[in-house]
C-alpha cells in the first residue's frame, strides 16, 4: 500500500527513532552541548549566573534553566567570541544575513560540516531527491549558508549538482531546459521569477524535466506554492534553517507535506510565548527557540529565532518521528496583538499588494483610546493612483480596508497620506508605532 | 476647448492647505480659481492656473501629489435660473457631471463655470449642440487678465 505520490524514503534511520529513545539521546546530547558551550566566555558567565552545569541537567525540561541567546548577544560577540574550539580547527565560516551593521560570523569544524550535509540530505531525500537526479542550485553561493548547505546535502545524497547560483534568469531557464535538471533549489521568490521568465520565453513545464523543488531562505505561502508548481510543473517542498544554529537543515517537509520535520536529534526545539518565554501549547503559535545539540565549533543555547510558527507532535504517515513545525507565519520583532488577534505588518503589506492602485508604503499606528485597541494604517498615495474624483479615492480607501480585514480579521482605519511622509530610515523601515501602554 | 486642471492631494493635517499655495506663490503662479473637496480624512484641491505644467513641476518639487485632468469651462447667464437651464441641457444629453465650480470673474452678464465630465470631448459636443459657449483656455486666460 502506498498512498504517496512517490516512494517515502528515509535517509537516516534516526529520523524515525522512537520518541522515548530520541528523548534519551537528546538529554545526553544536551549535557554535552552545555559542557561545550561553557568554553565560551558569554555562556560560562551566563551558566554560572543561572547556576547550571552540564551535570545538573537531569531532564529535558531543564533546558528552561539555560540562558537565552539573542541575535544582539551574537552581534556583541563579533567577530568570534562565540567560537568554542581553537581557531585552527575551524573548517568553514559563513555569515548570517544582517540587515543592520556588522554580520554574525558562524563557524563549523569538520564534524559540523559532516552533520550539516547529512541534515540537508535528510530533507532532500524526504522531498524526492535521489542519487540519479541532477539538481540545479540557484541559491547565492558565498557567505549565505543556503548555497553551500544544499550543495553538500545534494552531494551527500549522491545526486549531480549544477551550481548555477542566482542571477541572469534567462540563462537559468536555458540551463534548466538544456541540461534537464530534475530538481530546483532556490528561494521561492526566485522560483516565481524563473517561472515568469520561462513563460515569457514560451518555455512550458513540459519543456523542462523538473520533478521536485526545495525552497527555503524566506517565508512563503501556499498561494506561491501553487503558482510555482503550475508554472514549472513540479512538486515544491519547504525547508527551514538559520545560519545562527547551522543553516538549512533544521527541518524540512516529507512526502506528506503537512509541516516540516525538525531534526530533533540535533536541535532541541521550544515554542515559547515571546512575551513571557513560557511554553505555548502544541498547535499554538509561538516563537521558535533552538538549542544546538551536536554543533561543536559554535554551540548555541536557546537561540531566539524570532520566527513564529506552531508545532505539531502528532504522528506523521511518513513514519518520521521528528515533531513538525508549521510555515513561518511571522517574526516576533514586528508582531502586534490587536484585540487579542496576532497581526503582522507583512499581512498589511500583503493586503496592499492585492489592491490595485495601493502603494506598498504603509505605516501602522496602534492606540487604545478607551478599552479597545484601535489601528490606523497610513498608506501613501502615489501620483499615478491619485484621482481628482473623491469617489475614486474613497473607493480605494474602502478596498484597502476590506482587504486588510479579510487577511487579518481585524477592522482598521485606513488613512491616505502624502508620499514620503512615512519614515524611510536607513536600513529596515520602521513600520509600526504602538502608543498603547505596555 | 479643454482646460487643464491641477488636482492636489491634501492630507488632513495643519498647514496642508497653505503648503501648495505657497509653492505656487514662490513659483510666481497666480491661481485663477479653485475648489476644495474634503472628507474628515483627506482632501482634494482643484486649481486652474495659466501655466499648469509649470505649476505641476513646482508642486511636485514641493512634495505634493498632483495630477492633471481636462475640464471644460462653460459660459452661464448670470441671472436666476441661468445655471439650472445649463444643467438641464446637460442632463438631457445623459452626461454625468462629476463636479463643478465657478470662476471668480465674469464678463458682462455671463458667469463661467468649470465642469468635470467623465468624457470631456462628449461634454463639449453636447454643450455646443445646445448652443452654449465653451470657453477655450486662451480666451479664459485672456479674460482672467494678468
Amino acid at each position: 500500500m502506498n498512498a504517496f505520490p512517490f516512494e517515502n524514503k528515509v535517509f537516516d534511520p534516526a529520523e524515525a527513532m522512537p520518541r522515548k529513545e530520541l528523548a534519551a539521546l537528546q538529554l545526553q546530547r544536551l549535557r554535552e552541548a552545555v559542557a561545550r558551550a561553557a568554553c565560551v566566555p558569554f555562556y560560562k558567565k551566563a551558566l554560572a549566573k543561572a547556576k547550571v552545569t552540564a551535570q545538573s541537567i537531569r531532564k529535558l525540561e531543564d533546558v528552561r534553566r539555560l540562558p537565552i541567546t539573542t541575535k544582539a548577544d551574537l552581534r556583541d560577540g563579533y567577530p568570534l567570541d562565540f567560537l568554542a574550539i581553537p581557531r585552527a580547527q575551524v573548517a568553514r565560516f559563513h555569515c548570517s544575513s544582517g540587515t543592520t551593521g556588522k554580520p554574525i560570523f558562524v563557524a563549523y569544524n569538520r564534524h559540523d560540516l559532516n552533520t550539516w550535509a547529512d541534515l540537508c540530505a535528510r530533507f532532500l531525500t524526504a522531498g524526492g531527491l535521489r542519487s540519479e537526479h541532477t539538481v540545479h542550485i540557484a541559491f547565492g553561493y558565498g557567505l549565505f549558508t543556503g548555497g553551500f548547505g544544499l550543495h553538500y546535502g545534494c552531494e551527500r545524497v549522491g545526486a549531480a549538482v549544477l551550481p548555477a547560483a542566482s542571477g541572469n534568469t534567462p540563462r537559468q531557464v536555458m540551463l534548466l531546459k538544456d541540461l534537464g535538471a530534475d530538481v530546483l533549489v532556490c528561494t521561492p521568490s526566485y522560483a516565481l521569477n524563473i517561472a515568469e521568465v520561462a513563460q515569457g520565453q514560451g518555455v512550458k513545464p513540459k519543456d523542462l524535466s523538473l520533478k521536485f523543488a526545495h525552497f527555503g531562505g524566506e517565508p512563503w505561502t501556499e498561494d506561491m506554492r501553487r503558482q510555482i508548481e503550475a508554472g514549472l510543473g513540479l512538486m515544491a517542498f519547504n525547508n527551514y534553517g538559520l545560519s545562527e544554529v547551522m543553516g538549512p537543515g533544521v527541518s524540512g517537509e516529507c512526502v506528506a507535506r503537512n509541516g516540516m520535520h525538525i531534526s530533533e536529534d540535533h536541535f532541541l526545539v521550544e515554542c515559547l510565548d515571546p512575551d513571557t518565554l513560557e511554553p505555548v501549547e502544541d498547535g499554538q503559535r509561538g516563537e521558535l527557540v533552538l538549542t544546538t545539540l551536536t554543533k561543536q565549533a559554535m554551540p548555541i543555547l536557546r537561540y531566539r529565532t524570532r520566527d513564529i510558527a506552531h508545532l505539531d507532535p502528532s504522528p506523521c504517515p511518513c513514519g518520521r518521528t521528528g515533531v513538525r513545525m508549521s510555515r513561518i507565519v511571522g517574526r516576533t520583532d514586528d508582531m502586534l496583538i490587536i484585540r487579542g488577534v496576532n497581526v503582522f505588518p507583512s499581512q498589511i503589506e500583503e493586503a496592499l499588494l492585492r489592491v490595485e492602485g495601493a502603494a506598498p508604503h504603509y505605516f501602522i499606528e496602534v492606540d487604545r483610546p478607551g478599552k479597545m485597541d484601535e489601528v490606523t494604517v497610513k498608506v501613501e498615495v502615489r501620483a499615478q493612483d491619485f484621482s481628482d474624483r473623491m469617489s475614486q479615492m474613497e473607493a480605494l480607501r474602502e478596498k484597502i480596508s476590506r482587504e486588510i480585514h479579510s487577511i487579518t480579521t481585524i477592522r482598521v482605519n485606513v488613512e491616505l497620506v502624502e508620499p514620503q511622509t512615512l519614515d524611510r530610515s536607513a536600513g529596515k523601515a520602521v513600520r509600526v508605532i504602538d502608543h498603547r501602554k505596555k | 476647448m479643454k482646460i487643464t486642471q491641477l488636482s492636489v492631494f491634501l492630507e488632513n493635517k495643519p498647514g496642508r492647505l497653505s503648503h501648495p499655495c505657497r509653492a505656487l506663490a514662490d513659483a510666481g503662479i497666480n491661481i485663477l480659481t479653485l475648489s476644495l473637496a474634503d472628507t474628515h480624512q483627506f482632501g482634494i484641491m482643484r486649481l486652474i492656473v495659466k501655466e499648469p505644467q509649470k505649476a505641476k513641476k513646482a508642486l511636485e518639487a514641493a512634495g505634493c501629489v498632483v495630477n492633471l485632468t481636462e475640464v471644460i469651462a462653460i459660459e452661464v447667464p448670470d441671472r436666476p435660473g441661468g445655471l439650472a437651464d445649463v444643467l438641464m441641457a446637460i442632463e438631457k444629453s445623459a452626461l454625468n457631471v462629476e463636479y463643478m465650480y465657478a470662476f471668480t470673474f465674469r464678463r458682462a452678464d455671463k458667469a463661467i463655470i468649470v465642469f468635470r465630465f467623465e468624457d470631456p470631448d462628449a461634454g463639449i459636443r453636447a454643450i455646443q449642440a445646445k448652443g452654449m459657449n465653451v470657453i477655450s483656455s486662451v480666451e479664459l486666460y485672456e479674460r482672467a487678465g494678468k
